[in-house]
């Protein structure tokens, strides 16, 4: 027994290394770009960069946009499938898995041959429809997380006997959407919502090839051209997406609580 | 003759080759409590899911105070619901869930308000308001449900197996419940049930239902007493069946057993050398003679369970046994098994089962 906790130990501390000692030597390195003295020199020029203020909010408003295109789209798609069409849901989960499968780059120039500015749907003739163009690319992209995180919410309820309930009181589907369901898979959706935000704010692919001013190609740009700002900017990328992890963690303790499910 | 409440004609309902539903008809009154019992499958949960409109009738029509209502979506048909797993919204408060019908139907706070007062009343849980529901128990929370499903005052009041999923004690508080508050606001009400002792015991009349069909309506008292067919007889109550064979139709004249009996009436529709399966009810049947009863058969004692205060005797006649319950008394130890042994009862109580 003791032995087994020993070498239990001892696999966690190589993972614990494999995972946090390149990241503490990046920290490390980010320090050092003034000669001598650890300091915060590189995170003082990335944060004062006016292309990092900019590249960064618009990619945090292409993440709003994304959120909520993802959360407009899948929640009733999902809950549409739990209620009325169950054996469609191995159908969809495939679809919704495509995008793991596909590389971005074959999505984006798929956009490009048919969104050009000679097509029908001439996305790229302009800057918002570029602007939009990514963000549908964005959605694509969240959506194996989103879709699961939802599905996966609305496992935990009894989806049909709630909107029958919703439905003999009265209600039409946009309350019952709206009043019913949604609520009772917030926290779901804020999980898929914060991966949907990681994802998009360190995507490259499509941003890059869109030409679009985002935080992917700033990021990569920077890398290519200094030294210590890529690992500062690399940190401060981390600490954002951990912030998103965080909340989920943090959100999830004040999941409503199930009828059914006292504890 | 008053006009039907709610009328189910003809209603039939298939699921691709099934039907589950065949040619149903009932006519409810007006503030009348009737109830759908059966065994799983049987179609009644079907028929309740086809007059609340979350299924379609594959024929016939359902008409609710002279409104042919089976096009209708549920949400336009005012009509209460109570389910068998609560249904609550786990979201919302007590008094919200209450309020749910309300807001929805666009009633101004302060009445709503007042409503949901006086339903939490009603259900004797005014202090539970901004409770949610995953901290009340089972037997709460289906009287919130209740609650919720009367506060927009619907038409009709439906409970598809409502206590079903509560423990014995609180089922029977709440079965009172439920008809007494049913009575208080005179709404009519179909419930549906597989537990006998639950329909007997608060309906107006009971609808039996088997195959999709409704083999029987009645009061209870017709339902347990005067069974129309065997599969009602078999399912509410417990009944004795033996074989029998007519040796005079005319004076109602049977053989069980090498053992003459005489049944009320003639046997209409029979012919001397039939076979017919014939009921009686244990609490129709005693042990050794008695006057009033004119009829008996002779048989032997097969087993005994002292139940306390109630001593179950099974006696086996010929290739059947007869069950019958006896109360305990101190003076007289119970019968011993192998002892011959007759029992009692009068001809009136024997039913032919068709």
């Amino acid at each position: 027994m003791k032995s087994g906790r020993f070498w239990a130990w001892i696999v966690f501390a190589l993972g614990a290394a494999y995972f946090f000692i390149p990241l503490i030597a990046t920290v490390e390195f980010s320090m050092r770009m003034r000669r001598g003295a650890y300091s915060f020199d590189a995170y003082q020029v990335v944060l004062g960069d006016p292309r990092f203020q900019a590249t960064f909010i618009y990619s945090v408003v292409a993440a709003i946009f994304t959120i909520v295109l993802g959360v407009l789209v899948v929640v009733p798609a999902a809950y549409w499938i739990r209620l009325r069409l169950p054996q469609l849901r191995p159908v969809v989960e495939f679809i919704t898995l495509l995008p793991l499968v596909i590389p971005a780059i074959v999505i984006v120039f798929g956009y490009i041959r048919m969104y050009g500015s000679n097509s029908p749907l001439p996305f790229l003739a302009s800057e918002t429809g570029a602007n939009a163009l990514l963000v549908i690319g964005y959605a694509t992209l969240a959506l194996p997380y989103m879709y699961r995180a939802v599905d996966t919410g609305l496992r935990t309820i009894d989806v049909r006997t709630l909107t029958e309930a919703a439905q003999i009181l009265g209600a039409g589907w946009g309350t019952i959407i709206t009043r019913v369901i949604l609520p009772n898979v917030l926290i779901a959706v804020l999980s898929g919502a914060f991966l949907t935000f990681a994802i998009v704010i360190g995507e490259f692919t499509m941003a890059s090839l869109l030409n679009r001013p985002a935080f992917g190609p700033y990021l990569q740009n920077v890398g290519a051209n200094r030294a210590y700002e890529p690992a500062a900017l690399a940190i401060i990328a981390f600490a954002i997406t951990w912030g998103c992890m965080s909340l989920i963690q943090i959100l999830s303790r004040f999941a409503p609580r199930s009828a059914n499910r006292p504890n | 003759m008053t006009e039907p409440f709610l009328s189910i004609q003809h209603v039939r309902k298939s699921f691709g080759p099934i039907t589950v539903v065949q040619d149903f008809n009932l006519d409810v009154e007006p503030g009348e409590f009737v109830s759908f019992l059966g065994p799983s499958g049987c179609g009644k949960t079907t028929v309740l899911r086809m007059v609340a409109g979350f299924e379609e009738p594959s024929a016939g029509k359902i008409v609710v105070a002279g409104k042919d209502i089976t096009r209708l979506k549920p949400n336009q048909r005012n009509v209460g619901m109570v389910f068998q797993a609560y249904a609550l919204f786990p979201n919302l408060t007590v008094a919200q869930n209450i309020g749910f019908g309300l807001k929805v139907a666009g009633m101004p706070k302060a009445d709503a308000d007042r409503r949901v007062a006086e339903m939490l009343d009603i259900i004797k849980l005014p202090q539970m308001g901004d409770r949610y529901p995953y901290q009340l128990s089972g037997g709460q929370q289906q009287r919130i449900a209740l609650a919720r499903a009367i506060a927009p005052k619907p038409k009709l009041l439906l409970l598809d197996e409502p206590l079903s999923a509560l423990d014995a004690k609180v089922r029977v508080s709440l079965r009172e419940e439920i008809r007494s508050i049913q009575k208080k606001l005179g709404i009519t009400t179909i419930f549906v049930t597989h537990d006998q002792e639950e329909a007997l015991s608060i309906s107006d009349r009971i609808a039996v239902m088997y195959g999709g069909k409704a083999e029987q309506v009645g009061t209870p008292f017709e339902i347990y007493n005067r069974p129309a067919t065997k599969f009602v007889a078999n399912f509410v109550g417990t009944l004795n069946v033996l074989e029998g064979t007519v040796t005079d139709a005319a004076s109602g004249k049977v053989r069980v057993n090498s053992q003459e009996v005489s049944l009320k009436g003639k046997l209409n529709g029979s012919k001397s050398g039939d076979t017919l399966s014939l009921a009686l009810r244990p609490e129709a049947i005693s042990l050794g003679r008695h006057p009033g009863r004119d009829s008996s058969l002779s048989g032997e004692i097969a087993e005994v369970h002292f139940l306390g205060s109630v001593i179950r005797v099974r006696v086996g006649i010929g290739g059947s046994t007869v069950s019958l319950d006896t109360f305990n008394s101190p003076a007289t130890p119970p019968p011993a098994v192998g002892e011959k042994a007759e029992i009692s009862f009068s001809s009136g109580d024997m039913l032919v089962l068709h």
